[in-house]
């Protein structure tokens, strides 16, 4: 709370980590900067993961520099895990103690022992909502309590710098809209957040600034509305049921477009004054004309090609 | 380069594992205590009234000693190798593989090298409680005096750290939990069979006294029965530094072994 607003919270320079032979994370750079929210995006596979681990001092890099608040990652891993939280993608709660028990043995690897851990473990069962829920064994919750248990947990040390990995993925729409809630009231009260997530809209939602990886790199990063901008435009219509007649519509306009085995996207920044001959060509009940989203850009950048290896 | 990595990450966190073991130990602690507490009984009943009421008094040193006394210090000394043993294998492996507690334990200040100190601690300190219970019968029965029991204990701490850190050597390496009858089909029970619990290794040919000598249990059995029986000499002060140096090489060997398996 008392560094100025420009201190740098991580810093990563040509980081690497190869598994064998395989590049996870290929050289990446990148900075956050505090009181920043930072999204990480990415098909499966991309490296956020192992990103996240190295940042979290789990694994050490192959390769390149990593400093967390100001520490080199190799070298002062207390230093820094003692001031982070991370919530990983996996629920790792232990399934042997209560969720009181959880908080209070967790806060106990911090050296928070106690009135203070249980004083610390009450605040966060209310904080998450979870109050109620205190006495509960593990398995007896939903996955959404588990995730915010998750979170709580991550919180118990006061982190400068908290890491989400996949923070609502597989919830549904009430416990996410629960945990952002949550979310931007530490964002408010100065926490900074690295987070990785599949939702456009919560990378929208949440994050100030976005990085976009595949392959182990850094495709584009930037602020959410500038890059749909830069790389989308403004609007966006789609044509359903679209042939090679619809391609060559786009090809012959010389318009930035998108053609996938169903549908024309036509992007750029006269995607909405050319809506009127679009629904001309095509019939108005095979265009829609929407504003241009994430999504379009993800999509764009990263391609259509599945990647559950 | 290795060791003095591991060295600097060992610290008194290690500490922190335990204790978590221990609290989740205490909230069951009734159910905890019914194994170590049956199994004596049983076996005292089986080898020592069944069996022994078959089975003249044994020569021991010298002197003649009931059965049922000659082997309650080995049945002791089974005792500590087997929750030992048993706590770093089987125990260790579902918090580390099914539950992710080492996982998540590492996104705190703790190090891995804590953790697999904490857990072969926490390993020793179950083969000190079951041999304080399985101690506890043989003094009420008579057949250990209680001095004898006291000066046991430290024994029981020190061997289970030999026995938690062999079997935490093997979780680093086992790649499902079934693989674990391997370790204890080949090494726990030929020990259990073979490691004079049951009669004197004078008793074996020559070359199976040579092999039967190198087995740790066998250290531990001589210390503990040379403790019970009042013939501790030079012998089993050696087979407790081996039982040390166990200890300490297994230590290292299970911490490098699950650094590689966790960390690559
Ligand atoms: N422990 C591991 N051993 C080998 N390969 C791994 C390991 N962890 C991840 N990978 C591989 O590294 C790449 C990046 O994975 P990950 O960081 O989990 O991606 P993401 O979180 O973006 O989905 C994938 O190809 C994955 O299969
Ligand atoms: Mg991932």
């Amino acid at each position: 709370m008392t560094q100025p607003a420009h201190d740098k919270i991580i810093s990563a320079r040509g980081l690497r980590k190869t598994y064998g032979g395989l590049k996870a994370v290929d050289g990446i750079d990148f900075a956050v900067q505090a009181q920043e929210c930072i999204g990480i995006l990415g098909p499966n596979g991309a490296g956020k993961t192992t990103t996240i681990k190295m940042l979290s001092c789990f694994l050490e890099p192959s390769g390149g520099i990593l400093e967390v608040l100001g520490r080199d990652a190799s070298a002062a891993p207390r230093f820094i895990k003692r001031h982070i939280g991370v919530c990983p993608q996996e629920d790792n709660l232990d399934p042997d103690l209560s969720v009181a028990e959880n908080l209070r043995v967790f806060a106990r690897y911090f050296d928070i022992v106690g009135g203070e851990a249980r004083g610390r473990a009450e605040e966060l069962l209310h904080f998450m909502g979870l109050h109620a829920k205190r006495a509960a064994r593990i398995d007896e919750l939903s996955g959404g309590m588990k995730r915010r248990l998750m979170i709580a947990r991550s919180l118990i040390n006061r982190p400068r710098l908290l890491i989400l990995d996949e923070p609502t993925t597989g919830l549904d729409p009430q416990s996410r809209h629960q945990i952002w809630e949550r979310l931007h009231r530490l964002k408010s009260e100065g926490t900074t957040i690295l987070l990785t997530t599949h939702y456009m809209d919560e990378a929208a939602h949440l994050c100030g600034r976005l990085i976009i990886m595949d392959h182990g790199k850094v495709v584009v990063e930037g602020a959410p509305k500038d890059l749909v901008r830069e790389h989308i435009g403004a609007s966006v219509i789609e044509v359903s049921a679209a042939g090679d007649g619809a391609r060559r519509f786009a090809e012959e306009k010389g318009l930035l477009h998108e053609k996938t085995s169903t549908h024309l996207y036509i992007h750029g920044a006269e995607a909405a004054s050319l809506w009127p001959e679009a629904v001309r060509q095509f019939g108005e009940e095979r265009c829609i004309l929407r504003m241009a989203n994430l999504e379009d850009v993800f999509l764009k950048l990263t391609g259509r090609a599945l990647r559950d290896e | 380069m290795i060791m003095k990595a591991i060295l600097k990450n060992c610290s008194w966190r290690a500490w922190r594992v335990w204790q978590r073991n221990f609290d989740v130990y205490r909230q069951t602690w009734k159910i905890n205590f019914i194994p170590p507490l049956l199994e004596p009984l049983l076996y005292l009943l089986a080898f020592g009234v069944g069996l022994g009421s078959l089975v003249k008094d044994v020569q021991f040193e010298g002197a003649a000693v009931p059965y049922l006394t000659f082997i309650a210090p080995g049945l002791v000394a089974t005792a500590i190798m087997n929750h030992g043993f048993f706590e770093t294998t089987y125990a260790s492996f579902v918090r580390m593989y099914y539950q992710k507690t080492f996982a998540a334990i590492l996104s705190t200040p703790l190090s891995l090298e804590d953790v697999i100190l904490g857990e072969i601690a926490w390993g020793a300190t179950k083969s000190l409680f079951a041999g304080a219970i399985m101690l506890a019968i043989a003094v009420a029965w008579g057949l250990i005096p209680l001095a004898a029991a006291l000066a046991i204990l430290p024994v029981a701490f020190l061997a289970g750290l030999a026995f938690s850190g062999l079997g935490m050597c093997f979780t680093a390496v086992v790649k499902n939990i079934e693989m674990f009858n391997f370790p204890v089909f080949l090494f726990i029970t030929p020990m259990f069979l073979f490691s004079g619990v049951f009669f004197p290794l004078t008793s074996l040919p020559g070359w199976a006294q040579h092999l039967a000598n190198a087995l740790p249990l066998t250290f531990l059995v001589s210390a503990v029965r040379g403790l019970a029986l009042g013939k501790f000499h030079s012998l089993q002060a050696f087979q407790l530094i081996g039982l040390l140096a166990i200890a300490v090489v297994c230590t290292y060997l299970g911490i490098a072994g699950m650094k590689k398996r966790m960390l690559r």
